[in-house]
């Protein structure tokens, strides 16, 4: 186990987010590029926030996700960073949008209970929309005649919507009270 | 229908038991108040609704927009004036050829039971009796809630549209890690055998056409047997006149050839075109050809 001083640490932690296809961990840090390193949580978490007091006033910033730690543009150049791209994002129908809420709400929810409260049925495409993203999985079978899938969001929901947690979900409208 | 809504009376408590009551309705009753005139801002033009139309995404969606719309509270939902309108919209859906989906059908049934059931004279046996519309409301605001929710978060800031991720490439001198793992002999033998056993799975099963006929051997035997047969002309009748059975088999065809002999007499046999006969006790066995 080699020992790894304090300004490498920063420059490799910083490089490895910037070259990683995905978000990275504490965790995923210590078991690919650190993994050669006696080194402590302590030390790597130190040297994010070393990162993120170096980017304070740059165009990117680094950011911890439910996936991990990213980085990204900052949100203030949006607008100017938009005419860059010719493809816009793709938008998702309020069919989708309602499903998945249902899903990221009141999971585990099945497909008959996500049509009872929409009114409507789920259209298969949209189901295979929602797994094709890996928004949502299912994550087992609601013990009831035909046991039907039970959904629930993913990491890459969370990741893709920059949600920390479940908990950090928009709060629900209070429901009135039947008079 | 004259009124364009009505409300059931307030849960009645002061009729007597099982006494039967006609509701008299006024033209609407808005939280508690009676409303004596017809508002103007209720009738939705029909041209303004065909816009609208695609938007709906289900019964639920429909009736919350016509309920938003006119400013009610949902859970003061006027059945009849919303049944009304309600049912405009699904006639235009009919004839601007909407597909219409079967859902907003069941719910017309529902809403036309709804008004049924306030129709009906009260008969106040039980006074904690539901009202009927209490599962529609329940439905509604559940809906509401969950479209509200998806509207927060289609705000939510995302990937791809709101949040660039920041990406470099590596450097162009990069070497890649290639892992030397050491292969110890009993994880070679391991792959060995399963190599090993994927090929059997993997075997090919050729079916061989028949190269030998029974039908071709037929002929020839009766070929065989015809060539003999002139010689009968001047033979005389118990002159052996045909071939003896073990005659007719060749040893180069091998087994598969003396089955398909043998098939083969068994047809001409069956046919009576061949007789075998035995001319003494375990003398040889001869095949002539039938008279």
């Amino acid at each position: 186990m080699k020992r790894i001083d304090d300004k490498y640490l920063v420059k490799l932690v910083e490089s490895a987010l910037f070259v990683a296809d995905s978000p990275l961990t504490v965790q995923d840090l210590k078991q690919t590029v650190l993994s050669h390193y006696q080194i402590g949580s302590k030390r790597v978490i130190g040297a994010l926030e070393q990162l993120q007091h170096d980017y304070q006033f740059r165009g990117v910033e680094l950011v911890k996700g439910a996936k991990g730690y990213r980085f990204q543009a900052v949100s203030q150049c949006n607008d100017d960073l938009a005419l860059l791209f010719k493809e816009r994002a793709p938008r998702y129908s309020r069919a989708l949008l309602e499903t998945l809420a249902l899903i990221a709400y009141k999971q585990p929810i099945t497909r008959s209970e996500i049509e009872d409260v929409r009114g409507v049925a789920v259209s298969s495409y949209i189901i295979k929309t929602l797994l094709e993203r890996n928004w949502v999985k299912i994550s087992g079978h609601k013990e009831v005649p035909g046991r039907p899938a039970l959904y629930v969001t993913t990491k890459d929901f969370l990741d893709y919507f920059s949600l920390p947690s479940l908990a950090q979900l928009p709060e629900l409208m209070p429901l009135p009270t039947t008079s | 229908m004259t009124q364009s809504a009505q409300q059931p009376q307030q849960m009645a408590t002061k009729q007597s038991l099982g006494e039967m009551q006609q509701q008299v309705l006024p033209l609407a009753v808005i939280r508690g108040e009676r409303v004596v005139e017809k508002p103007q801002d209720l009738f939705i033009p029909p041209d303004a609704l065909e816009i609208v139309l695609e938007a709906f995404e289900g019964p639920l969606d429909l009736l919350l927009y016509l309920i938003r719309k006119q400013k009610f509270d949902i859970v003061d939902l006027p059945i009849a004036t919303i049944t009304r309108q309600y049912m405009e919209y699904v006639e235009l859906m009919k004839t601007v050829k909407l597909e219409l989906a079967v859902e907003y059908l069941v719910m017309a049934a529902i809403l036309a039971e709804i008004k049924s059931r306030l129709l009906l004279p009260k008969q106040t046996i039980n006074e904690e009796e539901e009202d009927p519309r209490a599962e529609l409301i329940r439905r509604l605001q559940e809906y509401e809630v969950i479209k509200d929710a998806s509207q927060k978060l289609d705000a939510l800031p995302r990937l791809e549209r709101d949040i660039h991720v920041a990406q470099t490439e590596l450097s162009s001198d990069f070497q890649p890690l290639i892992h030397q793992v050491d292969v110890d002999l009993a994880d070679l033998v391991n792959a060995f055998q399963a190599v090993l056993k994927r090929t059997q799975a993997f075997e090919h099963h050729h079916i061989h056409k028949e190269i030998l006929s029974t039908r071709d051997r037929m002929a020839s035997i009766v070929n065989l047997l015809v060539e003999k047969s002139p010689e009968k002309q001047t033979a005389s009748d118990d002159e052996f006149v045909g071939m003896f059975f073990t005659e007719l088999f060749s040893q180069d065809e091998g087994k598969q050839g003396v089955i398909v002999t043998f098939l083969a007499m068994l047809e001409l046999m069956k046919a009576g075109t061949i007789r075998c006969i035995q001319s003494s006790l375990n003398g040889q066995i001869q095949v002539v050809l039938s008279k």
